[in-house]
């Protein structure tokens, strides 16, 4: 498989969150606000590049009973750096994104990922698919992230979007956004819209 | 620590239950809730299994926590500067896997029909964030042993009550005409979405006003702040 095969696999036709029903939990809890979604994308593609990239190194030597642990212990390894890091250089962050940082380690997404690919795949292809899995589950967070950011607060990345003049005339925000019901229908809105536009072509029954 | 207040007690345990329920307000544990939630009986399963770990884990990690990873909990031992916090995810998880394991193994000895219901559940919940959650909120939030033991039974309840709720609305759902592209994930998200709704109406009991000031993540700072506006906002109206 070539390198784009796979990135255009892992981001469309079988985007984790949209089709394969991985790592949904982070996907809504942190769609708040855009900055939030980004943050947590890029941790969570570091985290599963990283660990797909290790497990395929060492896929010879993982006995298969025990695979679970080996894994756990990998991922957990790298999801406490990326937390440390947090905590140092972006506190803020890290208060706003309070456990859900440490949740990347039960994330379906890095699990499935390993168990899926890298146990069964060369190193730099498993980076690749990481690489890939995470821009697709990003891309996701993103998308769910501005629109609640915009219909809840009018701003985008803190900034004002919705201009003034319509607030005068009337225009208020919706508040509902701001709170989780409205996370889980706009992903099930969003889903529709990407299984009519023909993605997911390898989705679950 | 073992000063209980009966009230304050009370209202961790139905908060967690019903107005933070940890799956509709939090999304924990929402990879496994996808997936078995298509038939009631396997639900039901799933759901005892999750609070039956979960009253075992939290407990235990947070007597780990108090006593070996806070900063000074060695003091002792002869090792005073010692601060293991870093630690805490990479423990949490290894407990939780081990116990996990563990009570398979018991229920697997001593109960081979109970171990027949659940045994399939058990591996499932070790990759479950409800759990891993209920362990981090828990130090998130301060709580003492008492607190925490009705906090993780509260939140196992609830999310045994979320998965069930939804099981039976799936089962109805199978005899409903839903557009091509919204069936399976899609329209299980947006019911979920509804449902979420409804256990907000529970927002208007105020159980927690004296542990309002202890929350300290910016997260639930938002969401009350929200809801009072909201509220005055309503009250201004009339």
């Amino acid at each position: 498989m070539s390198i784009k095969n796979i990135m255009k696999t892992s981001i469309w036709y079988s985007n984790p969150v949209a089709f394969q029903v991985l790592g949904v939990c982070s996907a809504l809890a942190v769609t708040v606000q855009l900055e939030n979604s980004l943050v947590m994308g890029i941790s969570l593609t570091l985290v599963v590049a990283g660990s797909n990239f290790l497990l395929s190194l060492i896929r010879n030597y993982i006995p298969y009973n025990i695979r679970i642990i080996v894994e756990l212990a990998i991922i957990s390894s790298l999801v406490n750096i990326i937390d440390e890091l947090l905590l140092a250089y972006y506190f803020e962050m890290s208060k706003a994104l309070s456990v859900f940082v440490g949740l990347i380690i039960t994330n379906c997404i890095v699990m499935g990922r390993a168990e899926a690919f890298a146990l069964a795949n060369k190193p730099i292809e498993s980076f690749w698919d990481g690489i890939g899995n995470g821009i697709g589950y990003a891309l996701v967070l993103i998308l769910v992230g501005s629109v609640r950011e915009i219909l809840g607060s009018g701003c985008l990345l803190g900034y004002k979007i919705i201009p003034d003049i319509l607030y005068n005339y009337g225009y208020v925000d919706n508040g509902l956004m701001l709170f989780p019901p409205a996370a889980f229908i706009l992903l099930g809105i969003l889903i529709f819209c990407l299984k009519t536009a023909g993605g997911g072509n390898g989705e679950e029954k | 620590m073992l000063n209980i207040n009966l009230n304050h007690l009370l209202g961790i345990f139905i908060t967690s239950i019903f107005i933070e329920n940890i799956l509709l307000a939090y999304f924990l544990g929402m990879c496994s809730f996808l997936a078995v939630s298509k038939r009631v009986d396997t639900a039901m399963g799933l759901g005892i299994a999750v609070v039956f770990v979960l009253t075992i884990t939290a407990p235990i990690n947070w007597v780990i926590y108090q006593y070996i990873l806070i900063p000074g909990a060695l003091t002792s031992f002869g090792l005073p500067n010692i601060d293991l916090t870093f630690l805490k995810l990479i423990t949490f998880i290894s407990v939780i896997a081990a116990v996990v394991q563990l009570v398979e193994m018991i229920i697997e000895k001593f109960s081979p029909s109970l171990y027949m219901s659940l045994g399939i559940f058990l591996p499932l919940i070790a990759v479950n964030c409800a759990v891993l959650g209920v362990s981090s909120f828990m130090v998130e939030r301060d709580y003492n042993l008492m607190e925490t033991i009705i906090y993780s039974i509260g939140s196992g309840i609830g999310w045994w009550l979320a998965i069930i709720s939804m099981a039976s609305i799936r089962e109805k759902l199978l005899y409903s005409n839903i557009p091509k592209n919204l069936e399976g994930l899609g329209i299980t998200m947006i019911t979920t979405g509804i449902m979420a709704l409804g256990f907000m109406c529970f927002g208007g009991i105020d159980l927690m006003k004296e542990n309002k000031e202890n929350l300290n993540s910016s997260y639930e700072e938002k969401i009350s702040m929200k809801f009072m506006e909201k509220k005055n906002d309503f009250i201004f109206r009339k």
